[in-house]
């Protein structure tokens, strides 16, 4: 009875045209309400209906304990503070989420998806930024990109994302100041981030490609370390968390892009939130599309938007924003690009193709 | 009058993505949130805009080189353009009813509505205030058309997604949508600065 109620839904929405007729947007509303309160009776539930028997929590606490790996090397680059810019960020990840799901007397479930929302938030942060903006940054990621669209799993734009580029264009000054790892004291040396800068003399470049991997450079806390990353990537590929093919897709991009513009390809690849947000930020199950040739495109989409910021645009860094921009096309990617349905005779028209 | 300016690729690209009319200019911001709630309202909207546009900056373009400035009443030009845009709707609407009555049905409402759409107010006068010779205020309108289409196609894409979310009661609707925008909005802010 449910499917057929949202086999009605979906025609009224057809059918009606918002401006002209103004009855049927009524009667597809009330419809919407419907199966609204069908939903929360967990009669449908969105897809994907296949279950391996591992709960979002669960997913959510092997994602959490992957990013022990960068935490642990932010903290040991860049001191305590780190750690406090952490703590501050997933305290009022958790919080916020808390006063919210309270305000509209929802069950509160511990799923640990804000902590890595909050987690995910101070990792790209600048060192020395001031705990009152990781604060800020952090409300804005919970209550408005994440909880105003209705919690996990209804947010289009990846929650710790949108905290970061609110961040990034509210102080600009604060979020473009980096720090060279090794000296947490006062009189810490401000550095450019390494992608800021044009490039490092010649007979370094050894030297300089170590220091990129192992993390002792300047950069936001959580993306120095390209080699901890890459093993907790590996992790979670193993433990089929995240999907590999975002990660390498994304990656492989940026290396053709560097190949054609005749950039240095491991700086490109090593240096920036390129691996940390490949990994950790693009494979989002919530706003990165279902089906793997939707991952490729909107893989390929993010690597493409963040070498044409990188070699073209205003910002040294452009991870953050192309990611966000993907996440835009998300739904559209999801629309249009659906796997073949078992036994699909093309030439009919598919009304729906499930 | 130099007819040497940026190259028609930068002007393209920087009116359809850097200096998009909905999320940097904030302009046509009306159908931006009236008409992207389906997808396939959004796309015929902004056709009709796209179409308008284009159509839109020939005309002023030549009213501003051989009116406005040789009599040098250029700061006339707002009013101009208003009477320019309104009028030059009606007759694409008139025209597009004798000829073509499936595009006008599925233009529908669209098409009057666009003469109060100050998207296109907007590139008459960048194009003025730029002073691009013909191509080039075409080839911007162009951009700036596909810009507004693109992010209408977007916008409409995630609102018929979150539809069925279980959006706070507060926050349905309207309010949802301007969160969408400045997010959106935000995530295009990376894009300064590269032209």
């Amino acid at each position: 009875m449910n499917e057929i109620n949202k086999e009605n839904i979906n025609e009224d929405n057809s059918k009606n045209n918002v401006l002209n007729d103004s009855k049927a947007d009524e009667v597809s509303s009330e419809a919407a309400k419907e199966s609204i309160i069908v939903r929360e009776n967990n009669f449908i539930s969105q897809s994907p209906h296949i279950w391996r028997g591992i709960s979002s929590a669960k997913i959510m606490y092997i994602f959490f304990a992957s990013l022990i790996f960068p935490s642990v090397a932010a903290v040991y680059f860049f001191g305590l503070r780190a750690l406090w810019v952490m703590l501050a960020s997933t305290i009022t990840s958790v919080v916020v989420e808390l006063i919210i799901k309270k305000a509209r007397k929802k069950n509160f479930k511990m799923d640990g998806s804000a902590l890595i929302t909050g987690l995910l938030l101070a990792l790209t942060l600048p060192p020395r930024i001031p705990i009152w903006m990781v604060v800020i940054g952090a409300a804005f990621s919970i209550a408005l990109a994440k909880e105003a669209f209705g919690g996990l799993g209804y947010n289009i734009f990846n929650p710790a994302l949108a905290g970061r580029a609110f961040l990034a264009i509210c102080f600009p000054t604060f979020m473009t100041q980096w720090y060279l790892p090794g000296n947490s004291g006062i009189d810490a040396v401000t550095s450019a981030s390494p992608l800021g800068e044009s490039f490092v003399a010649e007979g370094s470049k050894i030297a300089f490609y170590r220091d990129l991997f192992f993390g002792n450079v300047a950069g936001s806390i959580g993306e120095t370390s390209a080699m901890l990353i890459i093993i907790a990537g590996i992790l979670l590929i193993a433990f089929r968390i995240i999907d590999w093919k975002i990660p390498l897709v994304y990656v492989a991009t940026v290396v053709i892009m560097s190949l054609i513009f005749g950039e240095d390809i491991l700086f490109q690849v090593m240096a920036g939130g390129l691996l940390f947000g490949a990994v950790f930020m693009a494979t989002d199950y919530v706003t990165s599309p279902v089906t793997g040739l939707g991952r490729i495109v909107f893989a390929i989409g993010c690597g493409l938007i963040t070498f044409l910021i990188r070699r073209f645009g205003a910002m040294p860094e452009g991870v953050c924003f192309s990611i966000l921009v993907m996440n835009g096309f998300t739904p559209l990617i999801d629309k249009y690009i659906r796997p073949k349905p078992f036994g699909y005779v093309k030439p009919q028209k598919a009304k729906q193709a499930k | 009058m130099s007819e040497t300016g940026p190259s028609l690729i930068t002007i393209f690209m920087s009116m359809a993505l850097i200096n998009n009319f909905i999320l940097s200019k904030f302009l046509g911001l009306c159908p931006f949130f009236g008409v992207s709630k389906k997808l396939t309202n959004a796309i015929s909207m902004g056709a009709a805009v796209t179409l308008v546009m284009v159509m839109a900056s020939i005309a002023t373009t030549l009213i501003y080189r051989f009116i406005l400035v040789p009599y040098k009443v250029e700061f006339m030009n707002i009013i101009i353009y208003i009477l320019v845009i309104a009028s030059l709707v009606q007759i694409v609407e008139l025209f597009i009813k004798r000829t073509n009555i499936t595009l006008y049905n599925s233009l529908g409402i669209y098409l009057p509505l666009i003469t109060t759409n100050c998207a296109v107010l907007g590139i008459t006068l960048i194009n003025a205030q730029a002073n691009y010779a013909m191509v080039q205020s075409i080839i911007s309108a162009l951009g700036g058309g596909i810009g507004f289409t693109l992010m209408l196609i977007v916008m409409s894409g995630i609102r018929e997604r979150i539809e069925f979310a279980d959006t706070p009661k507060s926050m349905r609707g309207l309010p949802i949508a301007f969160i969408i925008a400045a997010i959106l909005s935000l995530a295009y802010m990376g894009f300064s600065g590269m032209i």
